[in-house]
């Protein structure tokens, strides 16, 4: 008993140390120098503003790039009444503002409040200048790359030849290829085919807006027929290489959908598919995950990046042992009786919806999402991916590979397999059904829970969280099929992916009514799912 | 004769019968009392008995296929959510010029979408005839060709449960659609009149009351009749044993798919019952929580005996009423309760309670 649990927790602590190795960056709103470029910039002397410039500057900030492109294009905003920076689209009513620091959304009700920060003319060119020399000196790539795309297009000669100059001198592939594009975008206008021809082939390899802008105006205008030819292979190409990456995207929103799919159902894998008990308070078990990591986030308000890796394996314990609770209150009289076992639970899952209704309120909680969950990752211009999502993705398989270590190479998975293949053999060899039991519905429900956490940071949570999930788990399980966690994998990743590529066409809620028609005709050919279990473990 | 050598050894259902007629003459009489009168039944009571009435018969439906083939169906509302979409086809129809926009012929959702003419599945439904038809059709065309693959397939046990209940969902997302031609979110409502009666009359509540309880007592003879009959008994065999029923030479597929197809018409009418009654039907009736209910419904009455669900409909949906109204915050709690004592300690139901009584005396 001792060495399963040990297991266990060897299981769970690797879980949470591999985790804890993600550093976690500080949030905007900590910054010292964003702190003070919004007094300097809210302020109503013009000094403040050139300050905050050189503030800027001096501080080789990595958004300062983008603060400046902000504050060129005029989209910074300062609410009178509370002195804090907001970016405007349009100053009028009903409009929403994002907070520059804490990046939440407002909406504008007086827009009287706002006062935009403006910026006169001296201010701009220093803007400018600064951008150029700067940026294209900036010791990190990033902000080379950033000045070079803010430059890009630039009618301005001399911000073209700054970046000649910078070209001859760059080190970084990446930034010098973006060079090397924002150049040909100039060169393509000139008038020497050589080096018009030698741009194209240049914008051809990019996938930057701006250098397709460029080659579609020199299709439209050019009387070169030979070069008109070869710029509109070039856009061919661009085109295909997008629709490549849309795909790639497509595929990522797909397996992040189906990881969440799979989090879902791994835990209802374990008790229905292990044990056979039909659980329909799953999705309240989930619904308790997230719960806890709202209690949790309440307990330990200025620790928001640890209270989520606090909240797994608190998240594990609480549903752990509500669901050894409904087990050892309801489901073990019901064995072998899987359609009232299916009722049984289905009334504990009213009454723990209406339990947290009480306790909680019925209105929905904000989980916040912890900083270093949030941000992108970008590979070019068309294809970035969300951390968060790519998180989820991780544990879900970190999860589903420490389940199947568990199921596999414990003591505890032994004895889970044995009893669910053939309990009377197994309790004649000595295990103790009734432990093994209540062991495997407390570690299904504990996953349940897990999923719980994962799911707060991506929906709402709410009393009604978990009915949201429990069609979509037990459509995983079956399609899978029941009793294989493999299979449980396989078939939440294809259910997610198949949705996401139905998506772009036949709009969300068509798309999932497809994959719910597509599950039901294959359950008719295919009865045991995608990895039947064979033998005569499988019969009734 | 043969009317009552269907009910000679089912005293629940004689009780059953009985109370139905009962209530057929002494509810209207009651109801046409002064409203003083200490016998007095108000209109609104009558209104909630009919609908009461309605899922019972549905509750009926749902234990001819759970209680006598075994088939735990989790997606039987939408047989009675089609009924009942059919019907207020029917109903939004009657409206006419009377809607909010005026239009002749268009239901107020559809101007309001700017369509600008009737879906073809919309044609004919202004003859009550043509849409009783179809209250019977078309869920047991979906219940047919649904159990033609699935029981061809030998889909069973909890793999059947759950894919009826995928069913369900789906048509539960499909009629959320505005572009389906169903009133969308909001569903069918506002109605009317029926066949020229306004629904808003003491009289035609009264009227679709008698129309509830007469279509219970018919459900439950016919519900008798294919119990009492062969086909009832090779159901039972298929409950018990379907693979002896299935070498004995049996065609399971084919006795599971006539008793769920009659049982989804039964439920399609009851569907149909219910909707000119509550005023509305919208997506939500087909919602997975729905049709669980009406299982549990029948579990509380008591499975394999049809009067057993019919009582344990009517009683869960007075509690309802009752908490609903006394105790909000309770209800589920107490819901939640029923369903695992139920479970726990009456294996058999309400109507286990009497029969042990019986065997005993």
């Amino acid at each position: 008993m001792k060495s399963r649990i040990k297991h266990l927790m060897c299981a769970l602590g690797l879980l949470v140390l591999l985790l804890c190795a993600v550093q976690p960056a500080f949030a905007k709103s900590d910054d010292p120098v964003l702190l003070e470029l919004q007094t300097l910039l809210v302020s109503s002397n013009n000094q403040d503003r050139t300050k905050a410039i050189e503030l800027l500057t001096q501080s080789q900030h990595e958004l300062a790039f983008d603060i400046y492109g902000l504050l060129l294009e005029g989209k910074f905003f300062f609410n009178r009444t509370d002195n804090q920076l907001y970016l405007v689209d349009r100053a009028e009513a009903g409009q929403s503002a994002l907070h520059f620091l804490d990046e939440r959304d407002v909406t504008i009700e007086r827009p009287r409040d706002f006062r935009r920060v403006a910026l006169n003319n001296a201010q701009r060119t220093q803007i400018r200048r600064v951008m150029a020399q700067t940026g294209l000196t900036a010791d990190s790539n990033k902000i080379r790359m950033k000045a070079v795309r803010q430059m890009m297009g630039d009618p301005d000669p001399e911000a073209l030849s700054l970046i000649r100059a910078a070209y001859t001198s760059e080190t970084n592939g990446k930034v010098r290829e973006l060079m090397a594009v924002a150049i040909a975008i100039d060169t393509v206008t000139q008038t020497d085919e050589a080096a018009q021809r030698d741009a194209i082939d240049t914008l051809s390899t990019s996938l930057e807006p701006r250098a397709r802008n460029a080659l579609n105006q020199f299709v439209s205008q050019t009387d070169n027929a030979s070069l008109k030819e070869l710029a509109e292979k070039g856009l061919i190409g661009i085109e295909q290489k997008i629709k490549f990456y849309k795909g790639l995207e497509t595929v990522y929103f797909g397996l992040s959908l189906g990881s969440v799919l799979v989090l879902a159902a791994i835990g209802l894998a374990i008790t229905f598919g292990v044990m056979g008990v039909i659980n329909m308070a799953h999705g309240e078990l989930i619904m308790i995950g997230a719960y806890t990591t709202f209690v949790i986030q309440q307990l330990m308000p200025n620790h928001i990046g640890l209270s989520v890796l606090v909240a797994i394996p608190a998240a594990f314990v609480v549903s752990g042992l509500v669901g050894i609770a409904i087990e050892r209150g309801v489901i073990r009289f019901l064995y072998g009786r899987p359609l009232e076992t299916l009722l049984a639970t289905f009334g504990i899952s009213l009454v723990l919806q209406q339990a947290v209704r009480t306790i909680f309120s019925p209105l929905n909680k904000t989980v916040e999402t912890p900083s270093w969950m949030s941000g992108m990752l970008e590979f070019n211009p068309v294809f970035a991916i969300t951390l968060n999502r790519l998180y989820i993705i991780i544990f879900c398989l970190l999860v589903f590979f420490a389940l199947l270590m568990i199921l596999k190479r414990t003591a505890l998975g032994l004895q889970v397999r044995a009893v669910s293949q053939n309990r009377a053999m197994a309790r004649a060899m000595g295990v103790r059904s009734e432990r093994v039991d209540m062991m495997t519905f407390g570690l299904g429900s504990g996953v349940a829970g897990i999923a719980g956490v994962a799911l707060s940071q991506i929906t709402n949570v709410g009393p009604n969280l978990g009915q949201a999930y429990i069609i979509d788990s037990f459509m995983v399980v079956v399609f899978g099929g029941v009793g294989n966690i493999w299979g449980t994998l396989v078939a939440g990743m294809t259910l997610g992916v198949a949705n996401k590529i139905m998506e772009p066409w036949a709009g969300a809620v068509l798309a999932k009514i497809l994959v719910l028609v597509f599950i039901i005709l294959f359950i008719q050919k295919k009865p045991r799912g995608l990895f039947p279990q064979r033998g005569r473990a499988a019969e009734g | 004769m043969m009317l009552w050598n269907l009910i000679k050894e089912d005293r629940g259902g004689q009780i059953l019968l009985l109370l139905l007629a009962i209530a057929i003459i002494a509810v209207p009489m009651l109801n046409a009392l002064p409203p003083d009168h200490a016998l007095h039944i108000p209109t609104y009571t009558v209104a909630l008995l009919g609908k009461y009435l309605t899922l019972a018969l549905l509750a009926l439906s749902v234990d001819l296929v759970w209680g006598y083939l075994g088939i735990l169906t989790l997606g039987h509302g939408a047989f009675f959510a089609l009924g009942g979409y059919v019907m207020g086809m029917y109903l939004m129809r009657q409206i006419g010029e009377r809607g909010v926009y005026g239009h002749p012929e268009l239901p107020d959702f559809m101007v309001f979408l700017n369509w600008d003419s009737l879906p073809w599945y919309w044609t004919g439904l202004d003859q009550f005839w043509f849409a009783a038809i179809l209250i019977i059709l078309v869920p047991g065309l979906l219940a047919f060709i649904f159990g033609a693959l699935a029981f061809r397939s030998r889909v069973s046990g909890v793999y059947l449960s759950i894919i009826t209940q995928a069913l369900t969902f789906a048509l539960m997302l499909a009629f959320f659609r505005n572009e389906m031609g169903f009133g969308g979110n909001n569903g069918l409502t506002d109605f009317k009149d029926i066949l020229g009666f306004s629904l808003q009359a003491r009289e035609t509540k009264v009227g679709l009351f008698v129309a509830s309880a007469v279509a219970l007592a018919l459900g439950y003879l016919i519900s008798r009749a294919v119990i009492q009959s062969r086909l009832g008994k090779v159901c039972v065999a298929v409950r018990d044993a379907e693979s002896r029923a299935r070498f004995l030479g049996y065609r399971v597929e084919n006795v599971k798919l006539w008793v769920f197809t009659l049982s989804a018409m039964i439920a399609g009418v009851a569907g149909a019952l219910y909707v000119p009654q509550v005023g509305i039907i919208n997506p939500n009736e087909f919602s997975p929580l729905n049709s669980i209910e009406i299982v549990v419904w029948v579990a509380v009455g008591g499975r394999a005996t049809l009067y057993g669900a019919v009582a344990g409909a009517l009683f869960i949906n007075y509690a309802k009423t009752w908490f609903t109204t006394e105790l909000p915050d309770v209800w589920l709690f107490a819901l939640g309760a029923i369903f695992v004592l139920v479970t726990l300690f009456l294996p058999k139901g309400i109507a286990g309670l009497f029969r042990r009584k019986e065997a005993s005396a």
